[in-house]
């Protein structure tokens, strides 16, 4: 079960450490991560995406909680919610491949963001099955050169928000 | 506002927060912190002879007391030999709060001179960690270190203190925080309500009830409570490794320790009980054997502060969150609120049927030439009034220990249960008699567990530190060599110690007293003699040379469920 997780956190060193440290000292997973501060410099908003089934899942909320530095933790998952993640990709793009690759990036609303003579390099923002199929779509009329994914943040839809 | 340098700040906060006494071993990273220690009238400062031990010591002090205990170490290798005292008190949930020395700012992640990163090594075994970048932050650390440690459910906390913070020349406004308030971290105490309810309400309808009660109660100063509803309700109550003592040993509803070693007719009561009380224990691995098969009919209310514990291993019914000694009260208040009692015939038959357990009698033992650990501990019991303080390390003899020791009062048993460490029981023992000078404090070991911290027999000597040193010695690792035995073919692999000193002459190097004694007839002599009052306020070592061969029952057969046991060489439950 994919689960999208934030966590609210005091914006202090050591406390990402102790974060990710959890994670690989009780054996969950992390597939992506992103981390930032927030409008309140004190605080940092992290994004975990992870995998496990239920009883995992609610071990991972509490462990996270039972940290001194976190303040709030919620699954995103739970509720609706609004997932993006940004891509930067780059590919080969010359002769009859370049419009296509220009064709593609329009359909999928990515903007190219440089050129050269031989390569573009687009950005894309969108949820992570958005970006799948767009990286897929690319590799079957052009060669990629370099991929780079922020993982995922989030938020949740409508009045649910996870404040100090 | 007085002025004061990070090292002066550092002792005065400790002085501020009502601290008397500390374990630790100066080096160059903390030369400035000792420097203001010197001057320290409310301070007395214990120098063990390895920091491992220092840990072990604050330790002992902390679980005998329900204080902090307090641990000041340089940087680098001072810092590394605290880990595994960390690891033994976070696994246990023990209040420390442990001072390491560090490198200047400047070099830290240089490979400075005895530079570790000690928040990094050590951050998987605190509660949390604080690293002072500038003195000015060091008296709030220390005001939060304490409160941390100490709060919620206990453990240990390091402060990291960069030799730079502590220059005796730089001096800067002292006050020391009144008040703590975090907003990321606020315990709470009391349960929620309806599920208070809900748990009473389970046990008013239950018919083979059992009260499951762990260390968290004896975190709590439970002990009141407890009795109390476990008498009000007449429950039949099981104790964990770490909860001996917070329901007295000899009440006649004490059915014994439960889990791996546990008693026959606790692990029977649990394995056929339809509600488990769980207060302030965690089904561990040690106490619930195989979990597809842990007390198949057992509806479980599981009452602890640290919501992670709960449905953990074993999924709970009835969860409920706060501190035991509040939560038992809230039940109470409900129980009368209710009306509720025991149903008499119901019970009746459940303590039949528990009482028909206990005929199996499975701590007897058979006595022969030479001396049984079982019969050393039963002796220390005696000659003790079952009031001291005992310290264990860990293997067979902190079984024995734990079985034959009956324990009336919480803090009197004092083990590494979670982590396990061998070595503990002698410094924990020493820190335990600092706090409680007024008690007779033993420590239960092993001939291989007394090896591991021996050294601080000179630290006895140095400050006085009267404990006496029972050590079971069957010349070998004796919980590895009954593994062996029982399930590697008998194959001895590296356990045994051909090598054993004269612990005698050792304890008397020291400027101690020791004693063998190997014939049952001696025991009691020797046992008089230790606790003579000649020998009050002298160390004594006890070295009591018992059967090698004899095995720690019962013990509960692997992959199997609670009630699954040998009950001796020969006998094994069948199901």
């Amino acid at each position: 079960m994919r689960r999208i997780i934030s966590v609210l956190t005091e914006n202090e060193s050591g406390a990402l450490s102790r974060i990710v440290g959890l994670f690989s000292q009780r054996g969950y997973n992390i597939e992506s991560l992103t981390v930032s501060t927030t409008d309140d410099e004190t605080l940092s908003r992290l994004t975990l995406v992870t995998n496990g089934d239920r009883a995992v899942v609610e071990q991972i909320m509490k462990q996270l909680n039972k940290l001194i530095d976190v303040l709030k933790v919620s699954d995103l998952t739970e509720g609706p919610h609004i997932e993006r993640e940004l891509l930067l990709i780059k590919v080969k793009a010359s002769g009859f491949v370049r419009a296509e690759v220009k064709r593609t990036s329009d359909i999928f609303r990515g903007q190219i963001v440089d050129i050269t003579d031989s390569l573009y390099t687009v950005q894309l923002a969108g949820d992570s099955d958005k970006l799948d199929a767009f990286i897929q779509t690319l590799a079957s009329s052009t060669e990629i050169v370099e991929v780079v994914r922020s993982g995922v943040c989030g938020i949740a839809r409508g009045e649910r928000c996870l404040k100090a | 506002m007085e002025m004061l340098s990070g090292a002066e700040m550092v002792i005065r906060s400790l002085e501020d927060e009502g601290i008397e006494h500390i374990f630790g071993y100066p080096g160059g990273s903390v030369l400035d912190i000792y420097d203001a220690l010197f001057e320290s009238s409310q301070i007395e400062h214990f120098l063990v002879r390895h920091e491992q031990a220092a840990v072990h010591a604050a330790d002992g002090y902390a679980r005998s007391t329900g204080k902090v205990g307090t641990v000041l170490v340089t940087s680098g290798p001072g810092a590394t030999n605290c880990i595994t005292g960390i690891a033994t008190a976070y696994m246990d949930s023990i209040p420390l709060v442990v001072l390491s020395g560090q490198v200047p700012t400047s070099m830290i992640g240089n490979d400075a001179f005895q530079e570790t990163d000690m928040m990094g090594v050590s951050r998987p075994i605190v509660k949390h960690s604080f690293l002072c970048k500038t003195a000015s932050e060091i008296p709030e650390a220390i005001k939060k270190a304490f409160y941390i440690a100490s709060t919620g459910r206990p453990g240990p906390v390091v402060i990291d203190l960069p030799k730079d913070t502590q220059n005796p020349l730089a001096k800067f406004p002292y006050k020391y925080p009144e008040n703590v308030s975090m907003r990321s971290y606020n315990p709470v105490k009391s349960g929620h309500k309806g599920q208070v309810r809900k748990a009473v309400k389970a046990i008013a309808t239950a018919k083979q009830p059992v009260l499951y009660v762990g260390g968290g109660a004896v975190i709590a100063n439970a002990e009141a409570q407890v009795l109390k509803f476990a008498e009000q309700l007449n429950l039949p109550v099981t104790n964990t490794l770490m909860g001996l003592g917070i329901f007295p040993g000899t009440h006649p509803q004490n059915i014994g320790m439960l889990g791996m070693h546990g008693t026959f007719e606790a692990n029977k009561t649990m394995h056929n009980s339809d509600l488990i009380i769980c207060l302030g224990a965690r089904f561990d691995d040690r106490v619930t054997n195989a979990i597809d098969k842990f007390c198949p009919d057992a509806k479980i209310i599981h009452v602890d502060i640290d919501p992670t514990s709960i449905s953990k291993t074993v999924h709970a019914d009835i969860p409920i969150v706060g501190s035991i000694e509040v939560v038992v009260e809230q039940m109470l208040e409900i129980v009368q609120e209710l009306d509720v009692t025991a149903n008499e015939e119901e019970r009746a038959a459940w303590w039949k049927q528990i009482d028909s357990w206990r005929t199996k009698k499975c701590l007897s033992y058979e006595t022969g030439t030479s001396i049984k650990p079982q019969a050393a501990i039963e002796a220390l019991y005696k000659h003790t009034d079952g009031k001291a303080i005992i310290a264990s390390d860990v293997g067979q003899h902190q079984m024995f220990g734990a079985l034959y020791y009956p324990y009336d009062k919480p803090r009197q048993w004092i083990n590494s249960g979670g982590l396990g460490t061998m070595g503990f029981g002698f410094p924990a023992a020493m820190g335990a008699k600092i706090a409680n000078p007024e008690k007779v404090v033993c420590c239960i070991s092993g001939d291989g567990s007394i090896q591991m911290n021996i050294q601080e027999l000179s630290t006895c000597l140095q400050y006085g530190i009267a404990v006496k040193i029972i050590t079971l010695n069957n010349g070998a690792l004796g919980m590895v060599k009954q593994w062996q035995k029982m399930f590697y073919d008998g194959r001895h692999s590296h356990s045994y110690m051909e090598s054993m000193p004269d612990f005698v002459k050792l304890a008397e190097a020291y400027h101690h007293v020791g004693i063998q004694v190997s014939k049952p007839e001696e025991l009691d002599k020797a046992f008089a003699e230790c606790f003579s009052e000649e020998n009050k306020n002298r160390v004594v070592f006890m070295d009591i040379i018992i059967d090698p061969e004899e095995h720690v029952y019962p013990m509960q057969i692997k992959y199997g469920a609670m009630d699954d046991m040998y009950l001796s060489k020969t006998e094994k439950t069948t199901s």
